[in-house]
Protein backbone atom coordinates (compact mmCIF):
# COMPACT_ATOMS: atom_id res chain seq x y z
CA UNK A 1 0.00 0.00 0.00
CA UNK A 2 3.19 2.56 1.06
CA UNK A 3 4.43 1.70 -2.75
CA UNK A 4 1.35 2.65 -4.02
CA UNK A 5 0.90 5.75 -2.44
CA UNK A 6 4.71 6.61 -3.19
CA UNK A 7 4.30 6.09 -6.77
CA UNK A 8 0.97 7.65 -7.67
CA UNK A 9 2.62 9.85 -10.70
CA UNK A 10 3.93 6.99 -12.26
CA UNK A 11 1.07 4.73 -11.56
CA UNK A 12 -1.34 7.81 -13.46
CA UNK A 13 1.21 7.67 -16.13
CA UNK A 14 1.31 3.99 -16.95
CA UNK A 15 -2.34 3.19 -16.30
CA UNK A 16 -3.31 6.24 -19.04
CA UNK A 17 -0.33 4.51 -21.43
CA UNK A 18 -2.06 1.03 -20.97
CA UNK A 19 -5.66 2.26 -21.90
CA UNK A 20 -4.11 4.48 -24.87
CA UNK A 21 -2.07 0.99 -26.20
CA UNK A 22 -5.87 -1.33 -25.69
CA UNK A 23 -8.01 0.68 -26.40
CA UNK A 24 -7.29 2.39 -29.11
CA UNK A 25 -7.44 -0.97 -30.89
CA UNK A 26 -11.00 -1.66 -30.42
CA UNK A 27 -11.75 1.47 -31.96
CA UNK A 28 -9.44 0.92 -35.16
CA UNK A 29 -10.72 -2.76 -34.89
CA UNK A 30 -14.45 -1.73 -34.80
CA UNK A 31 -13.84 0.95 -38.10
CA UNK A 32 -12.31 -2.06 -39.72
CA UNK A 33 -14.70 -4.99 -38.92
CA UNK A 34 -17.92 -3.15 -39.87
CA UNK A 35 -17.18 -2.93 -43.44
CA UNK A 36 -15.48 -6.49 -43.01
CA UNK A 37 -18.59 -7.92 -41.46
CA UNK A 38 -21.16 -6.37 -43.11
CA UNK A 39 -19.69 -7.89 -46.46
CA UNK A 40 -19.05 -11.50 -44.21
CA UNK A 41 -22.99 -10.68 -43.87
CA UNK A 42 -24.57 -10.64 -47.42
CA UNK A 43 -22.02 -12.17 -49.62
CA UNK A 44 -21.21 -15.88 -48.85
CA UNK A 45 -18.30 -16.05 -50.94
CA UNK A 46 -17.31 -13.12 -48.68
CA UNK A 47 -18.01 -15.09 -45.74
CA UNK A 48 -16.34 -18.07 -46.31
CA UNK A 49 -12.84 -16.25 -46.64
CA UNK A 50 -13.52 -13.85 -43.76
CA UNK A 51 -14.89 -15.22 -41.32
CA UNK A 52 -12.00 -18.35 -41.09
CA UNK A 53 -9.43 -16.47 -41.80
CA UNK A 54 -10.06 -13.99 -38.97
CA UNK A 55 -10.50 -16.40 -36.83
CA UNK A 56 -6.74 -18.15 -37.54
CA UNK A 57 -5.29 -14.30 -36.89
CA UNK A 58 -6.86 -14.68 -33.37
CA UNK A 59 -4.78 -18.13 -32.91
CA UNK A 60 -1.40 -16.26 -33.35
CA UNK A 61 0.19 -16.03 -30.08
CA UNK A 62 0.52 -12.45 -29.15
CA UNK A 63 4.37 -13.04 -28.36
CA UNK A 64 5.14 -13.87 -31.68
CA UNK A 65 2.97 -11.16 -32.96
CA UNK A 66 4.83 -8.31 -31.38
CA UNK A 67 7.78 -9.69 -31.86
CA UNK A 68 7.42 -10.32 -36.12
CA UNK A 69 5.02 -7.46 -36.53
CA UNK A 70 8.60 -4.73 -36.62
CA UNK A 71 9.72 -7.01 -39.10
CA UNK A 72 6.51 -6.15 -41.32
CA UNK A 73 6.14 -2.55 -40.23
CA UNK A 74 9.53 -1.42 -40.70
CA UNK A 75 9.02 -0.20 -36.52
CA UNK A 76 11.47 -0.14 -33.64
CA UNK A 77 10.73 -3.00 -31.38
CA UNK A 78 9.47 -1.31 -28.51
CA UNK A 79 7.55 0.92 -30.74
CA UNK A 80 3.86 1.03 -28.92
CA UNK A 81 2.51 0.93 -32.60
CA UNK A 82 3.19 -2.93 -32.78
CA UNK A 83 1.32 -3.61 -29.87
CA UNK A 84 -1.34 -0.96 -31.36
CA UNK A 85 -1.45 -2.90 -34.64
CA UNK A 86 -1.54 -6.26 -32.97
CA UNK A 87 -4.33 -5.85 -30.90
CA UNK A 88 -6.15 -4.20 -33.79
CA UNK A 89 -5.63 -7.70 -35.48
CA UNK A 90 -7.24 -9.60 -32.83
CA UNK A 91 -9.96 -7.24 -32.20
CA UNK A 92 -10.77 -7.51 -35.88
CA UNK A 93 -10.80 -11.25 -35.74
CA UNK A 94 -13.30 -11.05 -32.97
CA UNK A 95 -15.64 -8.48 -34.23
CA UNK A 96 -15.67 -9.58 -38.08
CA UNK A 97 -18.13 -12.58 -37.12
CA UNK A 98 -19.66 -11.03 -34.48
CA UNK A 99 -20.70 -8.15 -36.66
CA UNK A 100 -21.72 -11.13 -39.22
CA UNK A 101 -23.77 -12.82 -37.22
CA UNK A 102 -24.85 -9.89 -35.26
CA UNK A 103 -26.24 -8.18 -38.83
CA UNK A 104 -27.79 -11.63 -39.70
CA UNK A 105 -30.22 -11.66 -37.66
CA UNK A 106 -32.02 -8.56 -38.12
CA UNK A 107 -35.50 -9.40 -39.33
CA UNK A 108 -35.74 -9.68 -43.40
CA UNK A 109 -38.54 -8.35 -43.40
CA UNK A 110 -37.60 -5.32 -41.52
CA UNK A 111 -34.77 -4.71 -43.74
CA UNK A 112 -37.74 -5.10 -46.72
CA UNK A 113 -39.83 -2.47 -45.42
CA UNK A 114 -36.84 -0.17 -45.15
CA UNK A 115 -35.77 -0.88 -48.37
CA UNK A 116 -39.53 -0.46 -49.69
CA UNK A 117 -39.42 2.95 -48.05
CA UNK A 118 -36.51 4.10 -50.18
CA UNK A 119 -33.27 3.43 -48.30
CA UNK A 120 -30.42 3.14 -50.06
CA UNK A 121 -28.10 0.19 -48.82
CA UNK A 122 -25.33 2.34 -46.81
CA UNK A 123 -27.76 4.61 -45.46
CA UNK A 124 -30.14 1.47 -44.71
CA UNK A 125 -26.98 0.19 -42.69
CA UNK A 126 -26.51 2.57 -40.94
CA UNK A 127 -29.30 3.63 -39.45
CA UNK A 128 -31.57 0.55 -39.28
CA UNK A 129 -28.80 -2.51 -39.52
CA UNK A 130 -26.64 -1.14 -37.07
CA UNK A 131 -28.33 0.49 -34.17
CA UNK A 132 -30.17 -3.46 -34.59
CA UNK A 133 -27.40 -5.00 -34.03
CA UNK A 134 -26.02 -2.87 -30.86
CA UNK A 135 -27.68 -5.30 -28.06
CA UNK A 136 -24.93 -8.05 -29.98
CA UNK A 137 -22.21 -5.99 -31.22
CA UNK A 138 -21.95 -4.54 -27.49
CA UNK A 139 -21.63 -7.60 -25.99
CA UNK A 140 -19.00 -8.69 -28.13
CA UNK A 141 -17.28 -5.26 -27.37
CA UNK A 142 -16.75 -6.08 -24.13
CA UNK A 143 -15.29 -9.50 -24.78
CA UNK A 144 -12.65 -7.54 -27.18
CA UNK A 145 -12.09 -5.04 -24.87
CA UNK A 146 -11.39 -7.01 -21.63
CA UNK A 147 -9.28 -9.42 -23.80
CA UNK A 148 -7.30 -6.21 -25.39
CA UNK A 149 -6.63 -4.71 -21.65
CA UNK A 150 -5.24 -8.53 -20.18
CA UNK A 151 -3.00 -8.81 -23.29
CA UNK A 152 -2.15 -5.56 -23.58
CA UNK A 153 0.45 -6.33 -21.09
CA UNK A 154 2.35 -8.87 -22.67
CA UNK A 155 3.84 -5.88 -24.16
CA UNK A 156 6.15 -5.25 -21.11
CA UNK A 157 8.03 -8.05 -21.98
CA UNK A 158 9.60 -6.59 -25.26
CA UNK A 159 9.87 -3.03 -23.24
CA UNK A 160 6.44 -1.30 -24.13
CA UNK A 161 5.15 0.62 -21.40
CA UNK A 162 1.86 0.13 -19.72
CA UNK A 163 0.63 -1.67 -16.70
CA UNK A 164 2.27 -4.57 -17.80
CA UNK A 165 5.60 -2.45 -16.85
CA UNK A 166 4.59 -2.36 -13.11
CA UNK A 167 4.83 -6.14 -13.20
CA UNK A 168 7.63 -6.91 -15.08
CA UNK A 169 9.78 -4.56 -13.45
CA UNK A 170 8.64 -5.52 -9.93
CA UNK A 171 9.81 -8.94 -11.12
CA UNK A 172 13.19 -7.50 -11.62
CA UNK A 173 13.12 -5.49 -8.73
CA UNK A 174 11.49 -8.14 -6.29
CA UNK A 175 8.82 -6.21 -5.58
CA UNK A 176 5.77 -7.95 -4.75
CA UNK A 177 3.69 -4.73 -4.03
CA UNK A 178 4.22 -2.97 -7.58
CA UNK A 179 3.60 -6.37 -9.34
CA UNK A 180 0.06 -6.58 -7.06
CA UNK A 181 -0.63 -2.88 -7.65
CA UNK A 182 -0.33 -4.08 -11.23
CA UNK A 183 -2.60 -7.43 -11.38
CA UNK A 184 -4.95 -5.56 -9.28
CA UNK A 185 -5.27 -2.27 -11.89
CA UNK A 186 -5.45 -4.06 -14.97
CA UNK A 187 -8.11 -6.35 -13.49
CA UNK A 188 -10.30 -3.14 -11.80
CA UNK A 189 -9.54 -1.37 -15.39
CA UNK A 190 -10.63 -4.15 -16.95
CA UNK A 191 -13.89 -4.23 -14.76
CA UNK A 192 -14.47 -0.77 -15.27
CA UNK A 193 -14.43 -0.85 -18.81
CA UNK A 194 -17.01 -3.67 -19.46
CA UNK A 195 -19.02 -1.55 -16.78
CA UNK A 196 -19.25 1.89 -18.96
CA UNK A 197 -19.65 -0.54 -22.14
CA UNK A 198 -22.58 -2.06 -20.96
CA UNK A 199 -24.18 1.39 -19.52
CA UNK A 200 -23.66 2.87 -22.85
CA UNK A 201 -25.14 -0.09 -24.72
CA UNK A 202 -27.74 0.03 -22.04
CA UNK A 203 -28.70 3.90 -23.02
CA UNK A 204 -28.41 3.78 -26.49
CA UNK A 205 -30.75 1.01 -26.81
CA UNK A 206 -33.93 2.30 -25.31
CA UNK A 207 -36.18 0.26 -27.11
CA UNK A 208 -35.07 -3.23 -25.46
CA UNK A 209 -36.37 -2.69 -22.23
CA UNK A 210 -39.51 -1.85 -23.32
CA UNK A 211 -42.79 -3.80 -21.42
CA UNK A 212 -44.48 -5.50 -24.54
CA UNK A 213 -47.87 -4.25 -25.13
CA UNK A 214 -49.62 -1.32 -22.55
CA UNK B 1 -52.11 4.75 -63.30
CA UNK B 2 -50.38 1.68 -63.09
CA UNK B 3 -50.09 -0.64 -66.11
CA UNK B 4 -48.34 -4.29 -66.32
CA UNK B 5 -47.60 -5.21 -70.13
CA UNK B 6 -47.07 -8.53 -70.67
CA UNK B 7 -44.93 -9.19 -67.31
CA UNK B 8 -43.57 -12.53 -67.17
CA UNK B 9 -41.49 -13.03 -63.39
CA UNK B 10 -39.41 -16.35 -63.20
CA UNK B 11 -37.07 -17.23 -60.22
CA UNK B 12 -33.80 -18.88 -60.57
CA UNK B 13 -34.13 -22.97 -60.46
CA UNK B 14 -37.44 -22.05 -63.27
CA UNK B 15 -40.30 -21.71 -61.47
CA UNK B 16 -43.21 -19.10 -62.81
CA UNK B 17 -44.45 -16.67 -60.41
CA UNK B 18 -45.82 -14.56 -62.43
CA UNK B 19 -46.96 -15.60 -66.04
CA UNK B 20 -47.65 -13.21 -68.88
CA UNK B 21 -49.75 -10.58 -66.59
CA UNK B 22 -51.52 -7.96 -68.60
CA UNK B 23 -53.37 -5.49 -66.17
CA UNK B 24 -53.73 -1.55 -65.39
CA UNK B 25 -54.82 -0.11 -62.33
CA UNK B 26 -56.62 3.53 -62.72
CA UNK B 27 -55.24 6.39 -60.91
CA UNK B 28 -57.44 6.66 -57.34
CA UNK B 29 -58.96 3.31 -57.53
CA UNK B 30 -58.73 0.74 -54.82
CA UNK B 31 -57.26 -2.52 -56.64
CA UNK B 32 -57.58 -6.35 -54.65
CA UNK B 33 -54.81 -8.32 -55.73
CA UNK B 34 -56.48 -12.16 -54.43
CA UNK B 35 -55.86 -15.85 -54.66
CA UNK B 36 -54.67 -18.81 -52.95
CA UNK B 37 -51.00 -18.74 -51.82
CA UNK B 38 -48.26 -18.70 -54.00
CA UNK B 39 -50.24 -17.63 -57.31
CA UNK B 40 -48.09 -14.52 -57.18
CA UNK B 41 -49.88 -11.49 -55.67
CA UNK B 42 -46.50 -10.38 -53.47
CA UNK B 43 -44.72 -10.97 -56.69
CA UNK B 44 -46.56 -9.00 -58.74
CA UNK B 45 -47.07 -6.06 -56.02
CA UNK B 46 -43.09 -6.04 -55.42
CA UNK B 47 -42.30 -5.90 -59.00
CA UNK B 48 -44.27 -2.12 -59.40
CA UNK B 49 -41.89 -0.58 -56.70
CA UNK B 50 -39.13 -2.66 -58.16
CA UNK B 51 -38.19 -4.92 -55.09
CA UNK B 52 -38.23 -7.58 -57.70
CA UNK B 53 -37.45 -6.87 -61.47
CA UNK B 54 -39.31 -8.78 -64.18
CA UNK B 55 -38.01 -11.49 -66.28
CA UNK B 56 -39.81 -10.13 -69.15
CA UNK B 57 -42.13 -7.69 -70.00
CA UNK B 58 -42.33 -4.20 -67.69
CA UNK B 59 -44.25 -1.98 -65.57
CA UNK B 60 -45.19 1.57 -66.27
CA UNK B 61 -46.44 3.60 -63.90
CA UNK B 62 -47.79 7.33 -65.59
CA UNK B 63 -46.76 6.03 -68.66
CA UNK B 64 -43.13 6.07 -67.80
CA UNK B 65 -41.51 2.57 -67.22
CA UNK B 66 -40.84 1.75 -63.52
CA UNK B 67 -37.31 0.65 -64.75
CA UNK B 68 -36.10 3.88 -65.91
CA UNK B 69 -34.44 6.35 -63.09
CA UNK B 70 -33.20 5.05 -59.57
CA UNK B 71 -35.24 2.65 -57.39
CA UNK B 72 -34.77 4.56 -53.89
CA UNK B 73 -36.50 7.67 -56.02
CA UNK B 74 -39.17 5.41 -57.09
CA UNK B 75 -39.95 4.30 -53.67
CA UNK B 76 -40.27 7.38 -52.13
CA UNK B 77 -43.26 7.80 -54.05
CA UNK B 78 -45.12 4.46 -53.28
CA UNK B 79 -46.64 3.75 -49.49
CA UNK B 80 -45.67 0.12 -48.42
CA UNK B 81 -47.19 -1.62 -45.84
CA UNK B 82 -46.63 -5.05 -44.89
CA UNK B 83 -48.06 -7.83 -42.87
CA UNK B 84 -47.44 -7.32 -39.15
CA UNK B 85 -46.23 -3.81 -40.26
CA UNK B 86 -42.80 -3.85 -40.60
CA UNK B 87 -41.98 -1.10 -38.42
CA UNK B 88 -38.29 -0.36 -36.34
CA UNK B 89 -37.92 -1.98 -33.47
CA UNK B 90 -35.34 0.53 -32.79
CA UNK B 91 -37.82 3.82 -33.53
CA UNK B 92 -40.61 5.65 -31.32
CA UNK B 93 -44.07 5.68 -33.39
CA UNK B 94 -43.63 9.11 -34.01
CA UNK B 95 -40.16 8.63 -35.25
CA UNK B 96 -41.14 5.76 -37.58
CA UNK B 97 -44.33 7.49 -38.86
CA UNK B 98 -41.43 10.38 -39.89
CA UNK B 99 -39.27 7.94 -41.84
CA UNK B 100 -39.82 8.66 -45.20
CA UNK B 101 -40.32 12.51 -45.06
CA UNK B 102 -36.83 12.27 -43.42
CA UNK B 103 -35.67 10.65 -46.32
CA UNK B 104 -36.98 12.76 -48.77
CA UNK B 105 -35.05 15.90 -47.18
CA UNK B 106 -37.52 17.11 -44.51
CA UNK B 107 -36.21 19.01 -41.52
CA UNK B 108 -36.90 16.70 -38.50
CA UNK B 109 -39.11 18.96 -37.01
CA UNK B 110 -41.33 19.50 -40.11
CA UNK B 111 -41.05 15.65 -40.11
CA UNK B 112 -42.26 15.02 -36.57
CA UNK B 113 -45.01 17.58 -37.19
CA UNK B 114 -46.15 15.55 -39.98
CA UNK B 115 -46.19 12.21 -38.28
CA UNK B 116 -48.08 13.93 -35.35
CA UNK B 117 -51.09 14.62 -37.50
CA UNK B 118 -50.81 10.94 -39.45
CA UNK B 119 -51.15 9.22 -35.89
CA UNK B 120 -54.42 11.53 -35.55
CA UNK B 121 -55.43 10.54 -39.07
CA UNK B 122 -55.14 6.97 -38.40
CA UNK B 123 -57.50 7.17 -35.43
CA UNK B 124 -54.35 6.95 -33.00
CA UNK B 125 -53.89 8.45 -29.48
CA UNK B 126 -51.24 11.16 -29.33
CA UNK B 127 -50.02 10.13 -26.38
CA UNK B 128 -48.45 6.68 -28.42
CA UNK B 129 -46.08 9.19 -30.54
CA UNK B 130 -43.35 8.37 -27.71
CA UNK B 131 -43.77 4.47 -27.27
CA UNK B 132 -41.53 1.97 -29.32
CA UNK B 133 -43.69 -0.62 -31.76
CA UNK B 134 -43.35 -3.62 -29.03
CA UNK B 135 -45.42 -1.10 -26.72
CA UNK B 136 -48.66 -1.08 -29.37
CA UNK B 137 -50.93 -4.04 -29.73
CA UNK B 138 -50.69 -6.21 -33.33
CA UNK B 139 -54.14 -3.72 -34.82
CA UNK B 140 -52.15 -0.22 -33.46
CA UNK B 141 -49.34 -1.36 -34.96
CA UNK B 142 -50.90 -2.12 -38.14
CA UNK B 143 -52.40 2.06 -38.49
CA UNK B 144 -48.56 3.21 -37.27
CA UNK B 145 -47.82 0.62 -40.14
CA UNK B 146 -50.48 2.66 -42.48
CA UNK B 147 -49.31 5.99 -40.99
CA UNK B 148 -45.56 5.51 -42.20
CA UNK B 149 -46.94 5.10 -45.45
CA UNK B 150 -49.16 7.66 -45.79
CA UNK B 151 -46.26 10.24 -44.43
CA UNK B 152 -44.97 11.74 -47.42
CA UNK B 153 -48.38 11.42 -49.11
CA UNK B 154 -47.33 8.99 -51.88
CA UNK B 155 -49.77 8.84 -54.37
CA UNK B 156 -49.59 4.76 -54.73
CA UNK B 157 -50.03 3.01 -51.70
CA UNK B 158 -48.88 -0.78 -51.95
CA UNK B 159 -50.37 -3.05 -49.22
CA UNK B 160 -49.23 -6.85 -48.65
CA UNK B 161 -51.95 -8.75 -46.64
CA UNK B 162 -51.93 -5.75 -43.86
CA UNK B 163 -54.50 -6.92 -42.16
CA UNK B 164 -54.36 -10.82 -41.48
CA UNK B 165 -52.20 -11.55 -38.68
CA UNK B 166 -54.75 -9.43 -36.20
CA UNK B 167 -58.13 -11.15 -35.20
CA UNK B 168 -61.25 -10.96 -37.63
CA UNK B 169 -62.83 -7.96 -35.13
CA UNK B 170 -60.15 -5.62 -35.43
CA UNK B 171 -59.22 -6.29 -39.01
CA UNK B 172 -63.18 -5.51 -39.47
CA UNK B 173 -62.23 -2.14 -37.80
CA UNK B 174 -59.11 -1.39 -39.47
CA UNK B 175 -60.88 -2.17 -42.99
CA UNK B 176 -63.44 0.45 -42.18
CA UNK B 177 -60.41 2.44 -41.11
CA UNK B 178 -58.97 2.03 -44.46
CA UNK B 179 -62.14 2.74 -46.61
CA UNK B 180 -62.48 5.89 -44.57
CA UNK B 181 -58.95 6.95 -45.71
CA UNK B 182 -59.37 6.29 -48.85
CA UNK B 183 -62.48 8.10 -49.33
CA UNK B 184 -60.23 11.08 -48.08
CA UNK B 185 -57.40 10.66 -49.67
CA UNK B 186 -58.18 9.05 -52.85
CA UNK B 187 -54.97 6.85 -53.33
CA UNK B 188 -54.18 4.74 -55.81
CA UNK B 189 -53.92 1.71 -53.37
CA UNK B 190 -52.82 -2.12 -54.51
CA UNK B 191 -53.63 -4.21 -51.95
CA UNK B 192 -53.19 -7.52 -51.42
CA UNK B 193 -55.14 -10.56 -49.53
CA UNK B 194 -55.63 -14.01 -49.82
CA UNK B 195 -59.18 -13.29 -48.12
CA UNK B 196 -62.01 -13.20 -51.13
CA UNK B 197 -64.24 -11.45 -48.48
CA UNK B 198 -61.73 -8.65 -47.58
CA UNK B 199 -61.39 -8.51 -51.26
CA UNK B 200 -64.96 -8.16 -52.12
CA UNK B 201 -65.72 -5.84 -49.17
CA UNK B 202 -62.56 -3.43 -50.12
CA UNK B 203 -62.09 -3.24 -53.93
CA UNK B 204 -63.36 -1.51 -56.67
CA UNK B 205 -61.66 -3.66 -58.84
CA UNK B 206 -60.43 -7.29 -58.20
CA UNK B 207 -57.99 -9.22 -59.85
CA UNK B 208 -58.54 -13.40 -59.01
CA UNK B 209 -55.13 -15.15 -59.77
CA UNK B 210 -54.97 -18.42 -59.78
CA UNK B 211 -51.61 -20.89 -58.64
CA UNK B 212 -48.69 -20.94 -61.46
CA UNK B 213 -49.37 -16.64 -61.55
CA UNK B 214 -52.08 -16.57 -64.29
CA UNK B 215 -54.52 -13.78 -63.87
CA UNK B 216 -57.87 -15.39 -63.75
CA UNK B 217 -60.46 -12.41 -64.06
CA UNK B 218 -60.06 -8.89 -63.47
CA UNK B 219 -63.22 -7.23 -62.57
CA UNK B 220 -65.41 -4.96 -60.62
CA UNK B 221 -67.11 -7.55 -57.38
CA UNK B 222 -70.65 -7.58 -58.65
CA UNK B 223 -69.20 -8.59 -61.87
CA UNK B 224 -67.27 -11.35 -60.15
CA UNK B 225 -70.04 -12.57 -58.11
CA UNK B 226 -72.33 -12.66 -60.83
CA UNK B 227 -70.81 -13.45 -63.73
CA UNK B 228 -67.18 -15.67 -62.27
CA UNK B 229 -64.75 -16.00 -65.43
CA UNK B 230 -64.69 -20.17 -65.01
CA UNK B 231 -64.97 -22.52 -62.50
CA UNK B 232 -61.82 -21.42 -60.45
CA UNK B 233 -63.19 -17.66 -59.95
CA UNK B 234 -66.73 -19.48 -59.33
CA UNK B 235 -64.95 -21.74 -56.63
CA UNK B 236 -63.06 -19.43 -55.13
CA UNK B 237 -65.86 -16.82 -54.68
CA UNK B 238 -67.55 -19.78 -53.08
CA UNK B 239 -70.10 -21.63 -52.89
CA UNK B 240 -72.34 -18.62 -51.10
CA UNK B 241 -72.19 -16.43 -53.68
CA UNK B 242 -75.27 -15.67 -54.84
CA UNK B 243 -76.04 -14.65 -51.41
CA UNK B 244 -72.78 -12.29 -51.64
CA UNK B 245 -74.32 -11.15 -54.84
CA UNK B 246 -77.20 -9.80 -52.70
CA UNK B 247 -74.81 -7.29 -51.56
CA UNK B 248 -74.84 -5.34 -54.47
CA UNK B 249 -78.34 -4.95 -55.53
CA UNK B 250 -80.69 -2.16 -53.82
CA UNK B 251 -82.98 -2.81 -51.74
CA UNK B 252 -85.10 -0.10 -53.11
CA UNK B 253 -86.50 -2.79 -55.66
CA UNK B 254 -88.58 -4.80 -52.57
CA UNK B 255 -92.10 -3.81 -52.04
CA UNK B 256 -92.46 -2.43 -48.39
CA UNK B 257 -95.63 -4.18 -46.47
CA UNK B 258 -97.57 -2.37 -44.19
CA UNK B 259 -96.18 -3.27 -40.41
CA UNK B 260 -98.05 -2.93 -37.17
CA UNK B 261 -96.33 -0.54 -34.98
CA UNK B 262 -97.37 0.90 -31.54
CA UNK B 263 -95.36 3.13 -29.61
CA UNK B 264 -93.41 2.43 -26.05
CA UNK B 265 -95.73 2.79 -22.96
CA UNK B 266 -98.59 1.73 -24.57
CA UNK B 267 -100.81 -0.57 -22.52
CA UNK B 268 -101.24 -4.52 -23.03
CA UNK B 269 -105.13 -3.60 -24.20
CA UNK B 270 -103.64 -0.85 -26.73
CA UNK B 271 -100.87 -2.93 -28.11
CA UNK B 272 -103.14 -6.33 -28.49
CA UNK B 273 -105.82 -3.32 -30.48
CA UNK B 274 -102.93 -3.07 -32.90
CA UNK B 275 -101.40 -6.27 -33.59
CA UNK B 276 -101.07 -7.40 -37.41
CA UNK B 277 -101.12 -11.40 -37.68
CA UNK B 278 -100.31 -11.57 -34.01
CA UNK B 279 -97.25 -9.18 -33.88
CA UNK B 280 -96.30 -5.74 -33.55
CA UNK B 281 -92.98 -3.52 -33.77
CA UNK B 282 -92.53 -1.19 -30.21
CA UNK B 283 -90.80 1.96 -31.20
CA UNK B 284 -89.58 4.29 -29.67
CA UNK B 285 -90.59 8.50 -29.80
CA UNK B 286 -88.45 8.58 -33.04
CA UNK B 287 -89.85 5.49 -34.58
CA UNK B 288 -86.63 3.63 -33.68
CA UNK B 289 -87.44 -0.21 -32.89
CA UNK B 290 -87.49 -1.69 -29.38
CA UNK B 291 -88.98 -5.05 -30.35
CA UNK B 292 -91.54 -7.36 -30.90
CA UNK B 293 -94.65 -7.53 -29.04
CA UNK B 294 -96.48 -11.03 -29.72
CA UNK B 295 -100.09 -11.92 -29.09
CA UNK B 296 -99.21 -15.56 -27.06
CA UNK B 297 -96.98 -13.44 -24.68
CA UNK B 298 -99.85 -10.53 -23.89
CA UNK B 299 -102.42 -13.01 -23.58
CA UNK B 300 -103.62 -13.58 -19.72
CA UNK B 301 -101.97 -10.08 -18.70
CA UNK B 302 -103.96 -7.44 -16.96
CA UNK B 303 -105.30 -5.38 -19.86
CA UNK B 304 -104.51 -1.86 -18.35
CA UNK B 305 -100.92 -2.84 -17.39
CA UNK B 306 -98.40 -1.19 -19.20
CA UNK B 307 -96.65 -3.25 -21.51
CA UNK B 308 -93.49 -4.14 -19.95
CA UNK B 309 -89.76 -4.53 -21.71
CA UNK B 310 -89.07 -7.75 -20.60
CA UNK B 311 -92.23 -9.26 -22.93
CA UNK B 312 -90.83 -8.32 -25.54
CA UNK B 313 -89.24 -10.63 -27.98
CA UNK B 314 -85.77 -9.24 -29.20
CA UNK B 315 -85.77 -7.87 -32.69
CA UNK B 316 -83.49 -9.11 -35.51
CA UNK B 317 -81.33 -6.93 -37.86
CA UNK B 318 -82.54 -4.16 -39.47
CA UNK B 319 -82.27 -2.52 -43.42
CA UNK B 320 -82.35 0.31 -44.99
CA UNK B 321 -85.20 0.90 -47.53
CA UNK B 322 -83.39 3.15 -49.50
CA UNK B 323 -79.55 2.86 -49.82
CA UNK B 324 -79.81 -0.76 -48.68
CA UNK B 325 -78.93 -3.80 -50.40
CA UNK B 326 -81.01 -6.85 -50.97
CA UNK B 327 -78.48 -9.04 -48.24
CA UNK B 328 -79.47 -6.90 -45.62
CA UNK B 329 -83.05 -7.68 -46.37
CA UNK B 330 -82.48 -11.07 -46.50
CA UNK B 331 -80.79 -11.14 -43.26
CA UNK B 332 -83.38 -8.78 -41.53
CA UNK B 333 -86.45 -11.04 -42.80
CA UNK B 334 -84.40 -14.53 -41.32
CA UNK B 335 -83.34 -12.82 -38.36
CA UNK B 336 -86.89 -11.61 -37.43
CA UNK B 337 -89.24 -13.49 -34.73
CA UNK B 338 -92.13 -12.88 -36.41
CA UNK B 339 -90.66 -13.29 -40.44
CA UNK B 340 -90.75 -9.91 -40.94
CA UNK B 341 -88.00 -8.16 -42.14
CA UNK B 342 -87.83 -4.32 -40.51
CA UNK B 343 -86.91 -2.03 -42.88
CA UNK B 344 -85.94 1.80 -41.64
CA UNK B 345 -85.88 5.08 -43.43
CA UNK B 346 -82.02 6.82 -42.98
CA UNK B 347 -82.68 7.82 -39.50
CA UNK B 348 -83.25 4.60 -38.28
CA UNK B 349 -86.99 5.26 -37.98
CA UNK B 350 -89.64 2.14 -38.78
CA UNK B 351 -91.28 2.56 -42.82
CA UNK B 352 -92.56 -1.09 -43.01
CA UNK B 353 -91.66 -5.17 -43.09
CA UNK B 354 -90.12 -7.13 -45.94
CA UNK B 355 -90.68 -11.23 -46.52
CA UNK B 356 -88.75 -13.22 -47.12
CA UNK B 357 -90.14 -14.67 -50.11
CA UNK B 358 -90.43 -11.42 -51.63
CA UNK B 359 -86.79 -11.01 -51.44
CA UNK B 360 -85.63 -14.27 -53.00
CA UNK B 361 -88.36 -12.90 -55.70
CA UNK B 362 -85.67 -10.02 -56.10
CA UNK B 363 -83.22 -12.44 -56.88
CA UNK B 364 -85.11 -14.75 -59.28
CA UNK B 365 -86.11 -11.38 -61.10
CA UNK B 366 -82.27 -10.12 -60.77
CA UNK B 367 -81.02 -13.63 -62.12
CA UNK B 368 -83.13 -13.76 -65.02
CA UNK B 369 -82.23 -10.52 -66.21
CA UNK B 370 -78.47 -11.26 -66.21
CA UNK B 371 -77.31 -9.39 -63.19
CA UNK B 372 -76.52 -12.46 -61.19
CA UNK B 373 -75.60 -15.87 -62.36
CA UNK B 374 -77.43 -19.00 -61.04
N1 LIG C 1 -37.32 -15.29 -53.84
C1 LIG C 1 -37.92 -16.36 -54.41
N2 LIG C 1 -37.20 -17.34 -54.97
C2 LIG C 1 -37.81 -18.41 -55.56
N3 LIG C 1 -39.15 -18.57 -55.64
C3 LIG C 1 -39.92 -17.61 -55.11
C4 LIG C 1 -39.36 -16.46 -54.46
N4 LIG C 1 -40.37 -15.68 -54.02
C5 LIG C 1 -41.51 -16.32 -54.37
N5 LIG C 1 -41.24 -17.47 -55.03
C6 LIG C 1 -42.23 -18.40 -55.56
O1 LIG C 1 -43.07 -17.69 -56.45
C7 LIG C 1 -44.42 -18.09 -56.29
C8 LIG C 1 -45.27 -16.87 -55.98
O2 LIG C 1 -44.89 -16.35 -54.72
P1 LIG C 1 -45.62 -15.09 -54.06
O3 LIG C 1 -44.90 -14.78 -52.81
O4 LIG C 1 -45.78 -14.02 -55.05
O5 LIG C 1 -47.05 -15.72 -53.71
P2 LIG C 1 -48.30 -15.07 -52.97
O6 LIG C 1 -49.42 -15.11 -53.93
O7 LIG C 1 -47.92 -13.75 -52.40
O8 LIG C 1 -48.56 -16.13 -51.83
P3 LIG C 1 -48.96 -15.94 -50.29
O9 LIG C 1 -50.45 -15.75 -50.27
O10 LIG C 1 -48.57 -17.24 -49.67
O11 LIG C 1 -48.20 -14.77 -49.77
C9 LIG C 1 -44.45 -19.12 -55.20
O12 LIG C 1 -44.49 -20.40 -55.81
C10 LIG C 1 -43.14 -18.92 -54.48
O13 LIG C 1 -42.66 -20.13 -53.97
MG1 LIG D 1 -47.69 -13.01 -50.42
Amino acid sequence: MNWFLNHIDLIVEKTGQHLVISLLPVLFGLIISLPLGWLAGRNPIARAVLIPVSALLYTIPSLAMFVFLPLILGTQIIDPVNVIVALTIYTVSLLVRAIADALSVVDASILAAATAMGYRPARRFLAVELPLAVPVLISNLRVATVSNISLATVGSVIGIEGLGKLFSEGFQRQNLDEIVTGVVLVVVLALIIDLVLQLVGRAITPWTRTAVKS
Amino acid sequence: MIEFRSVTKRFAGGSVAVDNLNLTVEDGSFTVFVGPSGCGKTTSLRMINRMLDPSEGKILIDGKDVHEGDPARLRLGIGYVIQHAGLFPHRTVLDNIATVPRLAGWTKAKARSRAGELLELVGLDASMAKRYPAQLSGGQQQRVGVARALAADPPILLMDEPFSAVDPVVREGLQDELLRLQSELDKTIVFVTHDIDEAIKLGEKVAVFRVGGVLAQYAEPAELLARPADDFVAGFVGRDRGYRALGFLPASQLPVGELATIIEGATIAQTRAVLHDGWAVVVDRNGKPIGWAEESRLHGQDPAATLSEDLLHAGGSLYQADGGNLRSALDAALSSPSGRGVAVDADGAVTGAVLADDVLAALARARNDGEVRS
